[in-house]
C-alpha cells in the first residue's frame, strides 16, 4: 500500500505531529474537507514538465515560507490535514467512509503519461502484447505517483488583478511595493551604479544569487536577498557578458579579450584563451556546458567539469551577439543579421534548423522554459512568437514603437522586453499558453538603456541591467513557486550544495545527446536496424525472421500422394494470395473513400438551396 | 570582351542619338500647326468680309496683329485682307455696268473651257475607268514608275538630285575604305584571338582595363555625366557577371585543377584567385541607383520610422570602428562628387550629336546617315575651297583620325544590325515621308555591298544578339530585382521551371509571412528618444538604408534553402561509359538513348520535413553521435521496432518520477541477501546435459570446488 509522502516545506512538521496524535472526535466535516481540496486543488503544474517534486528532507522543512505578491490579500489556506487510513481503521474498528486510495483528476495523471498511443502498432505476439501491457501498466502506475504527489506542490503562484476596468500596466512599482508586505518589498531595489556603464546580470540556478557586470570592468556578486556582497572587482577590461556556472561558486565572466572564470571570492581561476572575444554567454547546467558566442562567429561548448573545448562551431553568419539556450533541449539559439534564427547543438556542424524571422537583423532571442515559444524581435521593430514544436511558425506578431533589444521569459511564461529604457512585461492566459501580445501586463521605466534582463528563479522579481545601474522589480506571477529542493534549493546551506554538486556531475549529460527532440533517443535507430538486418541475411545466406513456406503434414492412407500434397500447397498459397487481393481492395476504397471526403469538403460551398434538394 | 565593350558603347550611342532626335521631330510638326492656323485665318477674314457686304464700308481697314516699325498713312499694308493688291483692281470703275456683266461671264466660261491636248493630261490619265487600266495604274504606283512623265523615274530622279558623278564617287571611296577598315580589323582581331600565349592574353587584358580605369578617371574630372553613364556600364557588366557563371571555379579549366587543387599549390591559388575576381567582378558599386531607391520605397517608410535607438545600440556594442559609418561616409563624399546635373553639362562630342535615331526607327536611322555623310562631303568642299583643290584620296587620310575610324564603325555595325529590321518595316513604311523616298536609292546601294560577304553573318548574328541581350537588360533595369533575379535564373534550369512555379507560390507565402502588418503595441511608457540633430539623423537614417540597400533577405534564405534541398537530394548514378559502342573523343557525348539507359536514378527520400514550412530549413542529415546511443538491434520478442519503442517511452530515473516509483521501477528481478553464496552457473542448471570431457577440464581447474552431484557424476561416468 503506498503511503503519501512527506509533507512539504510549507506544513511545519509540529503542526503535522499535532493532527495526527489528535484524534478524538472525527468531525464528519473534517472527514470531508480532505477529498475536496484534494480534487479541486490539483496545484500549479511544476516548473519542468517531466519534474516531479520530491518530499524534501526533515532538513528543509523548517525553511521560511516564500513570501508571495498579491495585489488583493488572499484568503488564509485552511491548514491540510493528512488522511492516515491505516491508523483510522485499526484502532477504532470504525469503518472507512472512502476506501481504498484517494481518486485522482484524470487529467492530472494525463500530464504524466508519456506513451504516444496515437500509433497504431502492427499485430504482435502474445508475448509481445503481454510485454506491451507490462509496460502500459507501468506507466499508468508511475503517472499516478506522480499526479498523487502533486499535492505537494502548495504554493501558489502570486497574480496582479485590476479593479474591473482598470489596466494592470498603470500599477506601477511603488504601488506594488506598498501593497505587499515586508519581506517582498525587500525584493524591490536599484543599484545606482552609473559610473561603470550599462549592466549585463545573471542569476545563479537557484534564484538566490546576483551576479552583474558593467560593460567598464566592474563585476560583482552578491546573494541578493539578504544583500550580503561576495565579491566585487574590477577586471579593468570591457565586460560583455557574465554568468554563473553550476553554481554560484564559479563566475564566468566574457572580458573583452578572452573568457575569463572567477570563483566567489572574486580571485581569478582560468583565463581561457581559446574564447576568445566573447560577445554572450550561456550556460547548459544538465551538460555543464558553458556555451560562448563570439565576435568571431564562433559558437564554442566548453565542457566546465573537465575543461575541455567539446566543439567549436562556425555559424558563417558573421559576428554573433544574440544568443539563448532552449531549456528543454539545451538547444542554442543564435540571431543573426539576415533576420534568421539558428538553432545549434555540439554534435552537429551545421545548424539544426534555420528559421528565418525577420526582414532586418535579429536583436534578440528568447525561449520559454517548456521549450514551446520563441519570442524574437528584429531590426523592423517586431516582435513575435514562434511555435518550437515542428512548425516554427509565429503564432503572433506585434509592432512595437521602438523594437525591442532584449528579451527574456519567466519561469511560469511571462515575456519580457526591454525598449529603450523602459520595460514592458507581457502574460499569457495559462502557463502552456504564449504570452499573449494585446495588452502589457506591466510596464516599467529605469533611469538608463536596458542592456541586460532575466527573471530571478522562483521568484516574483524581474533583474534589469542598464547604463545606471541594476534594478530589481517585483512582478508578479514570474517565478515557480514551487521548487525541487534536491535540484534546485534557494535555501541549501554549503554542504547540500556540494553534495548535489557531486550528483549532478554524476548525472551529468554527455554533450553529444543534444538533439532537437531529446525524446528521439527513446526511439530506435531505424536505418543502421535495416542496415544489420540485410548484413545478416547477406551473412547467412537467408532471411532468418522470414516466414518459413508451408509444408504439409506427411498424411496416411494414400492421402499423402504427391498430387494431394501440392493441392494442399496450391489451397494454401491461394488463401494467401487471396488474402492479399481482399487487403489491397480494401486499402483502395479506403484511399478513395478519404479522397472524397477531401474533395467534398474542398469543393464549393454548399449553396442555400441545397437543403431543399436532400 | 571587346566585341562586348563594343556593342555596349554602340548602344550608349544609339540611346544618345534617340535623345537628340526628338527636338527635330518637334519642329516639323510646328510647321504643320502653323499651316492651319493661317487656313483659319482665312476663314475668319472671309467670314467678316461676308458679314461687312451690306454695308457702305465693304473694306475694312487691314488689321494689323504684329507691331510693324512703321505705321503711317502711307504705309499700304496688303497683311490681314489675304489678297494681293493687283493693277486690274486699280484700273477698274468704281462702279461697273450691269450691261457688260453677261458678256464676261460667257468670256470667262469660254477661257475656263481647255482644249483637249494630246497625250492626255496626267489627271485625266489618272481617272482609269476600266478594271484592267485601274490595275495597271495600280502596278505603276507601286513600282514608283512614272505615269505622266516618262523621262525619269522618282527613284532616278532622287539619285540625280542626291548626287553629282563626282560625289557618288566619293561616297562609294568612303563606303569602300570603311568595309576595309572593318575587315582589318575583324582580321586583326582574328589574329589576335588566334594568339594562344595566355601571358599575352593577361598582359592585353590588363592593359585594357588600366587604360579604361584612367580614361574613366580622366572622364570623371572632364565631364561627370559621361562618367556616370560609364559607371552605369560597368554596373551593367557586373550584372553580367553575376548573371553568368564565369569565374565561379565551375568552368572546365577550374574543375580541372579542383581535382588537381588537393596536391598542387598553385592550382589553389589559381583558383583562389579566380574567385577573387568574381568577388571584385560582382562587388556591387556604391553608388545608390534611383531605381534602388525607388523600389525600397516602402522599407524605407519602415525604416524611415526607425528611432535612432537601433543606433545607438549599434553604438554601444560595438566597440570597434563601425564598418557601416566609414562606408556611408565615404559614399556620402563620392555621391556628392558624382552628382551633378547631368543635363546641364554640354554634349561630350559634336559629331555625336548629329548622329542620332533609335532602334525602333531603323528608316530614320538611314536617313542619319545619309546625312552624316552629306554633312562630310560639305566638310569636305569647304576644305577643297580654302585649300586649293586636293586629291580626294589624301584628304581622307587627313581627316582620318583614331576617333572618326571609330564612330564609323560603330555607325556601320549599327546600320547592319538595322538592316534586317528595316527591310522588313519596309514594305510598311514606304512612301510615308518623301524625303525617305528620295534617299532610299542609297541605303539599296549599300545593302547588298555590305552583306555580300558570307562569313561576316556569323559577327552580325552576333553583334545582333549582344545588342539584344543590351535591350533585355536596359528592359529589365526598372523592373524590381526580385523579379529580375528569377528571369535569369529561369533559363539556367530550364527542366525545374514548374518547380520554379511552386518556389514562387512558397515565396509570396513567405513574402505575407514577413510583410504582414501586425499591430502595433499600445504601450503607457514610450520610450524616451534622445533628441538628435537633423543631419545627424539623416546621416544615421542614411546608414541604415546603406546597412539594407543589398539585403533581400527573402531572396536569400530561399536561395540557402534551395542549395540545402538540393544537396540533401539523393543523386542518381551515371554508368555511361563515353566511347563505348559509338565514336568518343573531345567534344562528343555519349548519345541520350545510352545516357538514359545507364542512368541509375537514385530512389525519392522521405519527404523532407520544412517542405510545407518556406521559412525554416530543417538539417535532414543524420546525427550519427545520437545514433551512437540509439538502441539497433530489436531485443527478442519484439518484431516491429514500434514496439519496442513503447515499452522504453518511460522513462525510470529519480529525475522524472517520485521516489517509491522509481524505487519500484528499479528493483532488480532478483534480490539476494548479502553473505550469501552464490554459486556460479552451471550447465546442469541450465538444462543443458554435458559431456563428460568438460566436466573434467572443469574440475582440473578447480578441483576443489567439485560438489557432491558433480562426483556422482563423475563416477557414472567412470562406471560407464
Amino acid at each position: 500500500v503506498e503511503t503519501a509522502p512527506k509533507p512539504g516545506r510549507d506544513v511545519p512538521p509540529k503542526k503535522d505531529k499535532l493532527q495526527t496524535k489528535r484524534k478524538k472526535p472525527r468531525r464528519y466535516w473534517e472527514e470531508e474537507t480532505v477529498p475536496t481540496t484534494d480534487g479541486a486543488s490539483p496545484g500549479p503544474p511544476c516548473n519542468k514538465k517531466n519534474r516531479e517534486l520530491r518530499p524534501q528532507r526533515p532538513k528543509n522543512a523548517h525553511i521560511l515560507k516564500k513570501s508571495r505578491i498579491s495585489k488583493k490579500p488572499q484568503v488564509p489556506k485552511k491548514p491540510r490535514e493528512w488522511k492516515n487510513p491505516e491508523s483510522q481503521r485499526s484502532l477504532s474498528g470504525a469503518q472507512d467512509p472512502f476506501p481504498g486510495p484517494a481518486p485522482v483528476p484524470v487529467e492530472v495523471v494525463q500530464k504524466f503519461c508519456r506513451i504516444d498511443k496515437s500509433r497504431k502498432l502492427p499485430r504482435s505476439k502474445a508475448k509481445t502484447r503481454s510485454r506491451l501491457e507490462v509496460a502500459e501498466a507501468e506507466e499508468e502506475e508511475t503517472s499516478i505517483k506522480a499526479a498523487r504527489s502533486e499535492l505537494l506542490l502548495a504554493e501558489e503562484p502570486g497574480f496582479l488583478e485590476g479593479e474591473d476596468g482598470e489596466d494592470t500596466a498603470k500599477i506601477c512599482q511603488a504601488d506594488i511595493v506598498e501593497a505587499v508586505d515586508i519581506a517582498s518589498a525587500a525584493k524591490h531595489f536599484d543599484l545606482n551604479l552609473r559610473q561603470f556603464g550599462p549592466y549585463r546580470l545573471n542569476y545563479s540556478r537557484t534564484g538566490r544569487h546576483l551576479a552583474f557586470g558593467g560593460r567598464r570592468g566592474h563585476v560583482a556578486a552578491l546573494d541578493w536577498v539578504t544583500k550580503k556582497l561576495m565579491c566585487e572587482i574590477n577586471v579593468m577590461e570591457a565586460v560583455r557578458d557574465i554568468r554563473f556556472l553550476h553554481s554560484e561558486a564559479l563566475l564566468a565572466v566574457a572580458q573583452n579579450r578572452w573568457l575569463h572564470i572567477y570563483d566567489n571570492q572574486g580571485i581569478e581561476l582560468h583565463c581561457i584563451r581559446r574564447c576568445d572575444r566573447v560577445t554572450r554567454l550561456e550556460f547548459l547546467p544538465f551538460h555543464f556546458l558553458l556555451a560562448t558566442a563570439s565576435e568571431t562567429g564562433f559558437l564554442t561548448y566548453l565542457d566546465v567539469s573537465v575543461g575541455k573545448i567539446v566543439a567549436a562551431l562556425n555559424a558563417r553568419a558573421g559576428r554573433l551577439d544574440v544568443m539563448s539556450q532552449n531549456p528543454y533541449n539545451a538547444v542554442i539559439h543564435l540571431g543573426h543579421s539576415n533576420g534568421t534564427v539558428s538553432l545549434w547543438s555540439p554534435a552537429m556542424k551545421e545548424p539544426l534548423a534555420k528559421i528565418l524571422c525577420h526582414r532586418g537583423g535579429v536583436r534578440a532571442v528568447a525561449v520559454d522554459s517548456t521549450g514551446t515559444y520563441m519570442a524574437t524581435s528584429g531590426l523592423d521593430h517586431q516582435l513575435k512568437i514562434f511555435d518550437l514544436r515542428g512548425t516554427y511558425q509565429p503564432l503572433s506578431t506585434r509592432t512595437l514603437p521602438q523594437g525591442a533589444g532584449h528579451l527574456a521569459f519567466s519561469q511560469r511564461g511571462l515575456l519580457v522586453a526591454g525598449m529603450g529604457d523602459v520595460v514592458n512585461i507581457w502574460a499569457g492566459q495559462g502557463k502552456a499558453s504564449p504570452p499573449s501580445l494585446e495588452q502589457p501586463y506591466l510596464t516599467h521605466r529605469l533611469s538608463g538603456p536596458v542592456h541586460g534582463l532575466q527573471f530571478c528563479p522562483f521568484e516574483d522579481v524581474l533583474g534589469v541591467g542598464h547604463s545606471g545601474g541594476v534594478t530589481s522589480m517585483l512582478v508578479p506571477g514570474a517565478g515557480e513557486p514551487n521548487f525541487d529542493g534536491l535540484e534546485s534549493n534557494p535555501y541549501r546551506s554549503r554542504k547540500q550544495r556540494q553534495e548535489w554538486e557531486v550528483k549532478a556531475l554524476l548525472e551529468k549529460v554527455p554533450a553529444e545527446l543534444i538533439c532537437l527532440d531529446p525524446r528521439a533517443l527513446a526511439e530506435v535507430d531505424v536505418i543502421s536496424l535495416e542496415q544489420g538486418k540485410k548484413e545478416r541475411i547477406e551473412r547467412l545466406g537467408y532471411d532468418p525472421e522470414a516466414k518459413a513456406p508451408f509444408q504439409p503434414k506427411p498424411k496416411q492412407k494414400g492421402r499423402s500422394s504427391t498430387a494431394s500434397l501440392v493441392k494442399r500447397k496450391r489451397k494454401v498459397m491461394d488463401e494467401e494470395h487471396r488474402d492479399k487481393v481482399r487487403q489491397s481492395l480494401q486499402q483502395q476504397q479506403q484511399q478513395q473513400q478519404q479522397k472524397e471526403t477531401k474533395a467534398k469538403s474542398t469543393g464549393a460551398r454548399p449553396s442555400a438551396l441545397d437543403r431543399f434538394v436532400c | 570582351m571587346t566585341a562586348n565593350r563594343l556593342a555596349e558603347s554602340l548602344l550608349a550611342l544609339s540611346q544618345q542619338e534617340e535623345l537628340v532626335d526628338l527636338p527635330k521631330d518637334y519642329l516639323l510638326s510646328g510647321s504643320e500647326d502653323e499651316g492651319d492656323n493661317d487656313g483659319e485665318r482665312e476663314h475668319q477674314k472671309l467670314l467678316e468680309a461676308i458679314s461687312s457686304l451690306d454695308g457702305k464700308n465693304r473694306r475694312k481697314l487691314a488689321e494689323r496683329s504684329e507691331a510693324s516699325l512703321k505705321v503711317s498713312e502711307f504705309n499700304v499694308s496688303s497683311e490681314g485682307s489675304g489678297e494681293k493688291l493687283v493693277l486690274a483692281d486699280l484700273l477698274e470703275p468704281v462702279k461697273t455696268s450691269s450691261s457688260l456683266a453677261t458678256v464676261k461671264k460667257q468670256l470667262n466660261r469660254v477661257k475656263s473651257k481647255k482644249t483637249v491636248e494630246l497625250p492626255l493630261n496626267k489627271e485625266e490619265i489618272e481617272r482609269a475607268r476600266t478594271p484592267l487600266e485601274q490595275e495597271i495604274f495600280n502596278l505603276l504606283h507601286k513600282n514608283k514608275q512614272p505615269v505622266a512623265d516618262p523621262l525619269l523615274t522618282p527613284v532616278e530622279k532622287a539619285s540625280l538630285q542626291a548626287m553629282s558623278l563626282e560625289e557618288a564617287k566619293m561616297r562609294r571611296a568612303e563606303l569602300q575604305r570603311a568595309r576595309a577598315l572593318q575587315s582589318y580589323y575583324e582580321a586583326k582581331a582574328r589574329r589576335e584571338k588566334k594568339i594562344k600565349s595566355k601571358k599575352y592574353h593577361k598582359v592585353v587584358k590588363k592593359g585594357k582595363a588600366k587604360k579604361a580605369l584612367k580614361e574613366f578617371e580622366q572622364l570623371r574630372k572632364v565631364n561627370p555625366a559621361a562618367a556616370l553613364e560609364e559607371l552605369e556600364k560597368i554596373e551593367k557588366a557586373r550584372m553580367m557577371e553575376r548573371m553568368s557563371l564565369k569565374h565561379q571555379n565551375s568552368g572546365k579549366w577550374a574543375k580541372s585543377k579542383a581535382i588537381m587543387a588537393k596536391y598542387d599549390l598553385e592550382a589553389r591559388q589559381a583558383m583562389q584567385e579566380q574567385l577573387a575576381k568574381n568577388k571584385e567582378l560582382t562587388q556591387k558599386l556604391q553608388v545608390a541607383s534611383e531605381s534602388e531607391e525607388e523600389e525600397g520605397g516602402t522599407e524605407e517608410k519602415v525604416e524611415e520610422l526607425l528611432v535612432p535607438d537601433v543606433v545607438n545600440e549599434v553604438q554601444m556594442n560595438a566597440d570597434g570602428p563601425n564598418p557601416w559609418m566609414l562606408r556611408s561616409c565615404t559614399s556620402d563624399t563620392k555621391e556628392a562628387a558624382t552628382q551633378e546635373d547631368p543635363e546641364q553639362l554640354p554634349e561630350p562630342e559634336a559629331h555625336e550629336v548629329s548622329e542620332s535615331g533609335g532602334e525602333d526607327r531603323p528608316v530614320a536611322e538611314e536617313e542619319i546617315l545619309l546625312r552624316e555623310f552629306e554633312e562630310r562631303r560639305s566638310l569636305r568642299k569647304r576644305s577643297e575651297l580654302s585649300q586649293d583643290a586636293e586629291p580626294a584620296g589624301s584628304q581622307e587620310t587627313k581627316d582620318s583620325s583614331s576617333q572618326e575610324v571609330l564612330s564609323e564603325l560603330r555607325v556601320l555595325s549599327q546600320k547592319l544590325k538595322e538592316n534586317d529590321q528595316s527591310r522588313k518595316q519596309k514594305a510598311s513604311s514606304e512612301g510615308t515621308i518623301p524625303q525617305v523616298q528620295r534617299e532610299e536609292p542609297a541605303t539599296e546601294e549599300e545593302e547588298p555591298l555590305l552583306l555580300q560577304r558570307p562569313e561576316r553573318v556569323q559577327t552580325l548574328e552576333e553583334l545582333e544578339e549582344l545588342g539584344k541581350e543590351e535591350c533585355f537588360q536596359n528592359k529589365e533595369l526598372p523592373r524590381p530585382v526580385l523579379e529580375g533575379q528569377q528571369s535569369e535564373r529561369t533559363p539556367n534550369n530550364r527542366p525545374d521551371a514548374p518547380k520554379e512555379k511552386k518556389k514562387k507560390e512558397q515565396m509570396i507565402d513567405l513574402q505575407n509571412l514577413l510583410t504582414t502588418q501586425s499591430p502595433s503595441v499600445k504601450s503607457l511608457a514610450v520610450p524616451t528618444i534622445e533628441e538628435l540633430e537633423d543631419e545627424e539623423e539623416r546621416n544615421q537614417r542614411q546608414m541604415i538604408k546603406e546597412a539594407f540597400a543589398g539585403d533581400d533577405v527573402i531572396r536569400d534564405f530561399l536561395k540557402e534553402k534551395r542549395e540545402a534541398v538540393e544537396a540533401s537530394k539523393p543523386k542518381d548514378v551515371d554508368l555511361t561509359l563515353p566511347g563505348w559502342g559509338e565514336w568518343g573523343g573531345v567534344g562528343l557525348k555519349p548519345s541520350a538513348k545510352k545516357r538514359r539507359r545507364f542512368l541509375i536514378k537514385a530512389p525519392e527520400g522521405p519527404p523532407r520535413k520544412d517542405k510545407n514550412l518556406p521559412n525554416v530549413i530543417i538539417n535532414e542529415k543524420r546525427n550519427i553521435h545520437t545514433a551512437a546511443h540509439q538502441v539497433r538491434v530489436l531485443p527478442y520478442p519484439f518484431t516491429h521496432h514500434w514496439q519496442f519503442e513503447r515499452t522504453i517511452q518511460t522513462p525510470i530515473g529519480s529525475t522524472w518520477n517520485t521516489q517509491r516509483a522509481f524505487q519500484k521501477l528499479t528493483t532488480p528481478k532478483v534480490v539476494t541477501k548479502p553473505g550469501h553464496i552464490i554459486n556460479p552457473i552451471k550447465a546442469e542448471d541450465v538444462g543443458y546435459r554435458s559431456s563428460s570431457r568438460s566436466d573434467l577440464s572443469v574440475i582440473q581447474r578447480n578441483p576443489k570446488r567439485i560438489t557432491t552431484r558433480h562426483k556422482k557424476q563423475l563416477k557414472k561416468s567412470s562406471v560407464d
